[in-house]
């Protein structure tokens, strides 16, 4: 059975429980089990924690690092933002010596450190590589019958040259594990355009964050999809945030709540209710 | 590591000079598609040491990470890395944005860059998960252990500022 620490992020846990209860339930019944990372922080954000101050941001992911280290588990992520800062922290620190003995240095104060060895997956990646496509078949209970839009997000999968999780220009791993469940993932235009949340830009510029989101809408809405499907709990936040403002009403899903879904999971424990735009399944 | 401290590290520096100013970014760019925000012109006023026009400038915040650029530039040059140096210093010279102040003290205060809600605690609780996640907001050694890694980094003289 794969074994992974199971880090939380923020989003997830103090919006929108439904993916990480739902990400419990998918995990248990594919046989992956997750160790809470206790004691774990924000990852820190890749975007505005790391723009404003990189040693901090370095950091804080190598105590996150360093926690599942001392556990001997890898880090799965259900969230594109702590992915990208976890894994892009651990392959820095991994590649340079120098840069882990100063984070040591500052690790040392509260009593740590870290070695170096933790790696890092992402939730989507490890259904892929780990479980595997036909097995997600074979726990199906409830086969959907949904047009959706597959969203990967960025981070996911960029920078590819370190990530390798897929093609970044014309990815299909999370479209295959959509249909996985029954569901036939849409083709549409600019399938890896940003949905304007991350670098900080949600914060600061808002409504710049909007228009991103809005051209999205718009190929989302052209090709038929009746669900957005995320791997990141801060494009979620961003697509079921900002489309009542735009005009749309397309309800937004993390794959694991579409998996949940597909697996026989009730309704209400996909807390479907914190969600601001409605889903009517 | 990067130490801002007021110039161009000779990091920056250096992975600027990469660029040739084809402008491969800026075309593939989705944020410059929607705003006057120019990463050729950025990465060219980094190779120019035009500092003080960088570090007061809104587009410096209008790249949203998203690595498009990175993922196109045909020098390899690492954009989103200059970009994200050149904000620490930026933010190390007491630019930032309120909005932006607001993550960094939720950070601080929470150990995560959002605060946390009765009614989702309630949720949690309804859907059998522990009512405080199990994360530094649920073991006080333990965020004592971050404050002092955001003091030790001098973090948090940027939100006090």
């Amino acid at each position: 059975m794969a074994k992974y620490a199971f880090f939380l992020g923020c989003i997830a846990p103090l919006r929108y429980p439904g993916i990480e209860k739902s990400t419990r339930e998918v995990c248990a019944a594919l046989g992956i089990e997750l160790v809470d990372l206790k004691d774990a922080s924000c990852c820190p954000a890749p975007g505005v924690i790391r723009a404003f101050n990189k040693k901090t941001w370095l950091a804080a992911a190598a105590r996150n690092l360093a926690l599942a280290e001392q556990q001997g588990l890898p880090i799965v992520t259900i969230c594109n933002g702590c992915y990208g800062s976890l894994f892009d922290a651990a392959h820095e620190l991994a590649e340079d010596p120098e840069l882990l003995a100063e984070v040591n240095k500052i690790l040392a104060e509260i009593g740590m450190e870290y070695k170096g060895t933790t790696k890092v997956h992402h939730f989507a990646e490890v259904l892929y590589n780990e479980v595997g496509v036909e097995k997600i078949k074979a726990a199906v209970k409830k086969p959907l019958d949904y047009q959706v839009a597959a969203f990967y997000g960025c981070h996911f999968l960029k920078p590819s040259e370190i990530k390798q999780v897929d093609n970044p220009e014309n990815p299909h791993i999370l479209d295959d594990l959509i249909e996985a469940t029954g569901a036939k993932s849409m083709p549409r235009k600019q399938k890896t355009l940003c949905c304007g949340a991350g670098g900080g830009l949600k914060a600061a510029f808002g409504d710049v964050a909007k228009k991103f989101t809005e051209t999205n809408l718009e190929n989302m809405k052209a090709s038929g999809a009746q669900f957005i499907i995320d791997v990141c709990p801060f494009c979620h936040l961003q697509f079921d945030g900002v489309q009542k403002d735009l005009g749309y009403n397309i309800p937004v899903l993390h794959l694991s709540q579409l998996l949940g879904l597909a697996m026989g999971m009730d309704e209400k424990q996909l807390a479907f209710s914190t969600h601001i735009t409605p889903v009517k399944l | 590591m990067v130490s801002p401290k007021g110039e161009i590290s000779k990091e920056v520096a250096d992975a600027a000079k990469m660029c040739f100013q084809c402008g491969t970014c800026t075309a593939g760019c989705p944020s410059g598609r929607r705003t006057s925000y120019r990463v050729r012109k950025i990465v060219r006023m980094a190779q120019l040491g035009l500092k003080e026009e960088i570090i007061n400038s809104d587009e410096l915040w209008e790249c949203s990470t998203c690595y498009t650029c990175v993922e196109r530039c045909p020098r390899q040059v690492p954009i989103v890395d200059i970009i994200i140096d050149l904000r620490n210093i930026a933010v190390a010279e007491g630019h930032m944005r309120p909005q932006h102040k607001g993550t960094a003290t939720n950070l601080v205060k929470y150990g995560h860059t959002v605060d946390v809600k009765d009614n989702i605690s309630k949720l949690r609780v309804e859907l059998g998960l522990p009512e405080v996640p199990p994360t530094v907001l649920a073991n006080e050694a333990a965020k004592a252990d971050l404050d002092k890694i955001l003091k030790a980094t001098g973090f948090c003289k940027i939100v006090q500022e």
